[in-house]
């Protein structure tokens, strides 16, 4: 294990009540990942990708083991630290976009910006950049319920990008996504992956993105039963 | 100021379901502000009524004297003291001999207040002038509700019975030379003025007096052997009783529009709280703690009232003016109520009563908000993102 990696992970347990028992999501994870990875967790529903990319994302603590993202243990951080971690230094992506329905695309983008309380020039620039990295410039005034599916994760990923993470979280990119539109994204993704060394992290099981990835972990019954790196179409 | 800017940005992008909440509360705003004005305006308008026609600036009773007891009218009179005939000679007080007494209006026979009253004072309003005139008949005026319920009108002559000091009865005609307009019940209801002298006269109590009444810009508190002096707070003591019941009962109309505008922002939270699961969720991934959101959620609530200020302003301004100026027309018969009350009332509108209503309005919307918002610091964000909360 390096200490210097962008993440940590160690013997990570996580279960959850079910009835009068406890169901075990993650058992006995141990991995690393480095500054500028493009890598996904992939194995069927249940495998518990989701459950460890919430973990990785401090939105879940884990049971045992433990888990350090960006110098903070997650086993330990309080609610407000946690939130600080998020704020500062990760981005969110998710299956259904999750966009605030009544900002415009504008405002969506701009929104990680105001929590980082940045100045109005300062964020302005930062949206148009983020705009122009998605392709969306012409879509600037529009809301959500006006895009497409693929505009929508566009502009989702936009938000994700536009304070420049270290970390991405991406949970079910292209799930809701046609095909041509899924490569549009994820090309978009790992060319922002090369160009601003940001680290991506999927959980998925869509073979489009797997094709994609720099490196792939298989999960099963909460399991790691691969870890690989393989040459792949962001190449 | 971020929960200010963002709520303000919710709000706005929230359209239809904003401005339906904001008009609600607006409304509710306008209608407080409206009722309550309608209702100090009524009782400024009743306090001028009573003190123009009735109390003046206080009265002077005879020490037997008791309204409320119509037996005390045979011994509640007696010579004019020399203070209050010289406060009478220089226009200051008038004096008014009451009793008892019957009057026939075609063959019936109906009860009422005889009052003597001075022809030239001008001290209440009462048209008492009208009494100077030469005629067979004893000369008598009458208001509005007595000619209703006598079914007399003016020029109409009709006999009255009376009793005089002695204890004889005696019947006489009157001639009803006024019907007068008079907005005050008690001065109008089952009363009829005739000259002071006349009745002195037919009671055989020279230069007697029961009651004075201090003119309204007049000063006079002297203490007077035999009388007792009633201030102005005293004599409307019942009437601010009838009006402070008044405002009670509107006091539950304030509480139900309270509620009303209540429910409509506390059913719109809880729904927020339940609709925007996935937005919850997501301010949390994008890094808001919990108590922002909570925060974001309260000043939401709170913003409408806001707004409601300002949507209440463009069209209640305007309304509440207008109504200002041309008064609200009173329903026939309103006045049948017991308290004065004009056939306009002209709603005042106090700084107080426009504050207190914007500041409760808004302290219970802030808390109504605030109550379905601290649910969300109970919700598990990897759930909220889903929307998997019930």
């Amino acid at each position: 294990m390096e200490q210097n990696s962008l993440i940590n992970i160690n013997n990570l347990v996580k279960r959850f009540p079910v009835g009068k028992g406890e169901f075990t999501a993650l058992n006995g994870i141990d991995l690393t990942f480095e500054t500028g990875e493009f890598a996904g967790l992939v194995g069927p529903s249940g495998s518990g990708k989701t459950t460890l990319l919430n973990i990785i994302g401090s939105l879940d603590t884990p049971s045992d083991g433990s888990v350090n993202v960006i110098g903070q243990d997650i086993a330990n951080l309080n609610i407000k630290k946690a939130a600080v971690l998020r704020r500062q230094h990760m981005g969110f992506i998710f299956q259904t976009y999750n966009l605030l329905p009544v900002y415009t695309v504008y405002e969506n983008i701009e929104f990680p910006l105001l929590l980082l309380k940045m100045s109005g020039s300062d964020r302005k620039k930062a949206v148009m950049d983020a705009l122009d990295w998605v392709g969306l410039t012409d879509k600037i005034k529009s809301r959500p319920a006006q895009l497409s599916g693929g505009e929508c994760q566009r502009v989702a990923i936009a938000r994700a990008m536009v304070k420049k993470p270290e970390l991405v979280l991406a949970d079910e990119p292209t799930a809701n996504l046609d095909a041509a539109n899924s490569h549009n994204i994820l090309k978009m993704m790992a060319k922002l992956n090369k160009e601003l060394k940001t680290t991506f992290i999927f959980a998925t099981h869509d073979d489009k993105v797997i094709q994609y990835l720099k490196r792939k972990i298989s999960l099963e019954d909460g399991k790691i039963v691969n870890d690989e790196n393989v040459i792949n179409k962001g190449e | 100021m971020l929960a200010i800017k963002l709520a303000y940005r919710n709000l706005i992008g929230a359209g239809l379901r904003t401005w339906l909440n904001v008009f609600v509360l607006s409304f509710i705003y306008v209608l407080i502000i409206w009722h309550y004005g309608i209702l100090d305006g009524w009782n400024e308008q009743a306090n001028k009524d009573m003190k123009v026609w009735e109390a003046g600036n206080g009265h002077y009773w005879h020490q037997s004297y008791d309204p409320y007891d119509f037996f005390t009218l045979e011994e509640s009179h007696s010579q004019i003291p020399e203070i209050l005939q010289k406060a009478t000679n220089e226009g200051i007080v008038t004096p008014i001999l009451l009793s008892q007494a019957t009057v026939y209006p075609d063959g019936r026979i109906q009860s009422m207040l005889l009052r003597g009253i001075t022809p030239d004072q001008k001290v209440v309003a009462i048209p008492s002038a009208e009494l100077n005139v030469e005629l067979e008949e004893i000369p008598a005026i009458i208001g509005r509700r007595m000619a209703k319920s006598c079914k007399l009108k003016e020029g109409d002559i009709t006999t009255i019975r009376w009793r005089d000091v002695n204890g004889t009865f005696d019947a006489t005609e009157v001639k009803i030379v006024k019907v007068f307009n008079c907005n005050v019940p008690s001065v109008d209801a089952g009363q009829m003025y005739i000259p002071i002298e006349k009745l002195r006269e037919m009671m055989q109590a020279p230069n007697e007096a029961t009651i004075f009444v201090i003119g309204a810009d007049a000063e006079m508190s002297d203490s007077v052997s035999g009388w007792a002096y009633k201030d102005y707070d005293f004599l409307m003591t019942e009437m601010n009783e009838m009006m402070k019941m008044k405002k009670v009962g509107g006091s539950f109309f304030y509480v139900i529009l309270m509620l009303l505008a209540m429910l409509a922002i506390f059913d719109t939270q809880v729904l927020s709280i339940f609709k925007r699961q996935k937005e919850i969720g997501t301010y949390i991934a994008m890094g808001m703690t919990r108590p922002q959101v909570v925060s974001l959620f309260t000043v939401e609530g709170a913003m409408h009232a806001i707004l409601a200020v300002i949507v209440g302003a463009i069209y209640g301004v305007p309304f509440l003016l207008w109504q200002m100026k041309t008064g609200m027309s009173m329903p026939a018969g309103s006045d049948d109520m017991g308290i004065p009350i004009a056939e306009s009332i002209f709603p005042v509108y106090g700084v107080g009563l426009i504050v207190s209503t914007m500041l409760l309005v808004l302290i219970i919307t802030t808390i109504v908000s605030y109550l379905p918002a601290r649910k969300i610091s109970k919700m598990k964000p990897t759930d909220a993102i889903k929307g998997k909360i019930q």
